[in-house]
């Protein structure tokens, strides 16, 4: 793994929001403070002339034609799966298949992993922490199969029991889904132990990176998990691209999750030959400019450094921490001892809507709601929290507008 | 700050601090529940009809301060109207807050009610006040339960 070093004081923090047009911009006739990553986050500049360039320059149809365009756009197009193997440190660039997002990614492993290996009475573990992304695509399997969901209980500070996580696995455990970091809560967990555990039963192991890949390095390899997914535009990317990571042989012995034009290698109308890895499972024109600029957005997080990202986005969550909890009646949910840059809040006595509506006005963008992740909020008793979430483009400054924000809010309500 | 106190104008603040007609009615003769699967918000009405009018109504749930002032208004807008006259007070309240209905033309029966007519520039909260409206149009009509998921008028033409 590379280790890189940094002193988060030098973090030039002005110099990359240089990078970003959009946070020029005036909402509600002020400055937007932009708090929406986990939703999605913003593009810089070098990813937005990339696409500029390759639709102005470079654009055809890859893995078909001979003509110059056809091969140009191929190899960028390849050229950005290898980024995504160096990003990940896996060993392979055909373990990196494209997908439309991580939602697309844990479908096709539900389909093509789940669909051939999990039948009757067979148990899928979950956690209690889990995106509907990873819930729904292994209910309905389950409803498919008669497979059985256990789910892996949390504490009120919102950290998985690792206790009861062992000992939910028997015979008929047969698969480990889990979310590597809570995008409602920010809890980060503690994947390595559970996938070693999970493969001590011999059980194979997804990790739902939506939430990791933008903030920390991540070493498939070092991790040992057997897939990991996660969506380009949480990463400075463009929307409409993902990327699932699996282990060679798992995907080779896998079906087909969408059957067209490239995943084959011959076609009569008695029989297909599926091609090899990883064009099996890109079936059809993939969204190739969104990938080569995934590739552009790697590129540039790799020039500021994954692990600078994390100090510096640590500071903004230390210290955003320190402000929400001195105020008078505002609850922070999730407390883990490890979070990602992600708070989630509530103030008594007024709806997450109307905080986000009057944030809005505050030119503070928000996400407001049960953020896919319904049983996270039956859990904590709540129908909706109002979330802040940060990334290495936000500033000290802005968490000062965050909470004078709260402050605007609770003086009008009171 | 203006805009914002547009829209939470005092009496809306009140009626959400203070919900009027707020829990249920024993033995309610029409009832019907909405949600807002989007953000958790949740009506129960029951209403009593006597004669074609609406003698008794109450909501319960949860929901934002826009959805809840809305409902709590509406029980004491609508108590006592036929249900012809109810309707029409829906329709109108939904123009209002979609923006289809011109106050300014008058000759509508809103009232006190207009103090809702800033949603119409909050295209994501236009739901929240019509929730209620949509959940006694349903119980008048005796649909048990509607939802507002992916449509601001669930009601409208495109629903």
């Amino acid at each position: 793994m590379k280790i890189e070093r940094m002193n988060v004081e030098s973090f030039n923090v002005e110099g990359v929001r240089g990078d970003f047009p959009i946070l020029d911009l005036q909402v509600s006739g002020k400055p937007l403070v932009y708090l929406d990553n986990a939703a999605s986050s913003q593009m810089p500049q070098p990813v937005i002339d990339r696409i500029v360039c390759y639709q102005t320059r470079e654009h055809s149809n890859i893995h078909r034609a001979v003509h110059y365009l056809s091969e140009l756009a191929t190899r960028e197009y390849e050229a950005a799966r290898v980024k995504v193997q160096h990003f990940l440190y896996a060993k392979e660039s055909r373990e990196i298949i494209f997908t439309r997002g991580t939602t697309e990614a844990i479908n096709l492993v539900m389909h093509g992993y789940g669909r051939a290996f999990i039948g009757k009475g067979d148990e899928i573990i979950l956690s209690a922490l889990e995106h509907h992304a990873n819930i729904v695509p292994w209910q309905m399997l389950a409803n498919e199969k008669g497979a059985v969901l256990r789910v892996i209980p949390m504490n009120d500070a919102g950290e998985l029991l690792i206790d009861e996580f062992e000992s939910l696995f028997n015979a008929k455990t047969k698969f480990l889904a889990l979310t590597h970091v809570s995008n409602a809560l920010g809890t980060v967990n503690p994947v390595k132990g559970m996938i070693e555990f999970a493969h001590k039963h011999g059980v194979p192991v997804l990790l739902d990176g939506a939430q990791s890949a933008p903030h920390q390095v991540v070493d498939v390899q070092d991790l040992d998990c057997d897939f990991y997914a996660f969506s380009g535009h949480k990463m400075c990317g463009p929307t409409g691209i993902g990327v699932l990571y699996g282990k060679a042989k798992l995907l080779e012995k896998m079906q087909p999750y969408q059957g067209g034009g490239d995943m084959i290698l011959s076609v009569t109308f008695e029989k297909t030959t599926y091609n090899v890895i990883p064009s099996k499972f890109e079936a059809g024109t993939p969204p190739i400019m969104a990938a080569i600029a995934l590739g552009a957005a790697i590129d540039y997080l790799n020039g500021i450094g994954l692990a600078n990202i994390q100090a510096y986005e640590k500071t903004l969550l230390d210290y955003a921490t320190e402000r929400i909890s001195a105020l008078q009646d505002v609850r922070i949910i999730g407390k883990a001892k490890h979070k990602a840059a992600v708070i989630s809040f509530e103030i008594d006595g007024v709806h997450p809507h109307d905080v986000g509506t009057i944030l809005n006005d505050e030119g503070i963008a928000i996400r407001t709601g049960h953020h896919c992740a319904q049983p996270v909020m039956q859990f904590y008793g709540v129908p909706a929290t109002a979330r802040a979430s940060f990334a290495f483009y936000n500033t000290r400054q802005e968490i000062d507008k965050l909470v004078d924000g709260i402050l605007k809010v609770q003086e009008m309500f009171s | 700050m203006s805009d914002m106190r547009q829209l939470y104008q005092e009496v809306i603040l009140d009626h959400n601090r203070k919900p009027r007609n707020f829990g249920s009615i024993p033995g309610a003769n029409h009832h019907a529940e909405g949600h807002n699967p989007l953000c958790g918000d949740h009506i129960k009405l029951t209403l009593n009809m006597q004669d074609d009018r609406i003698d008794a109504i109450a909501f319960e749930g949860e929901g934002c301060a826009i959805c809840k002032a809305s409902a709590s208004m509406m029980t004491g807008a609508v108590k006592g109207k036929s249900a012809q006259d109810a309707e029409v007070m829906v329709d109108e309240f939904r123009g209002m807050a979609t923006g289809t209905l011109d106050l300014d033309k008058g000759g509508n029966h809103l009232g006190k009610l207009k103090v809702f007519a800033g949603v119409k520039d909050l295209p994501s909260r236009v739901k929240c006040a019509i929730l209620p409206w949509h959940t006694l149009h349903a119980a008048l009509n005796s649909e048990s339960s509607i939802s507002t998921e992916g449509a601001a008028d669930p009601l409208g033409d495109n629903a």
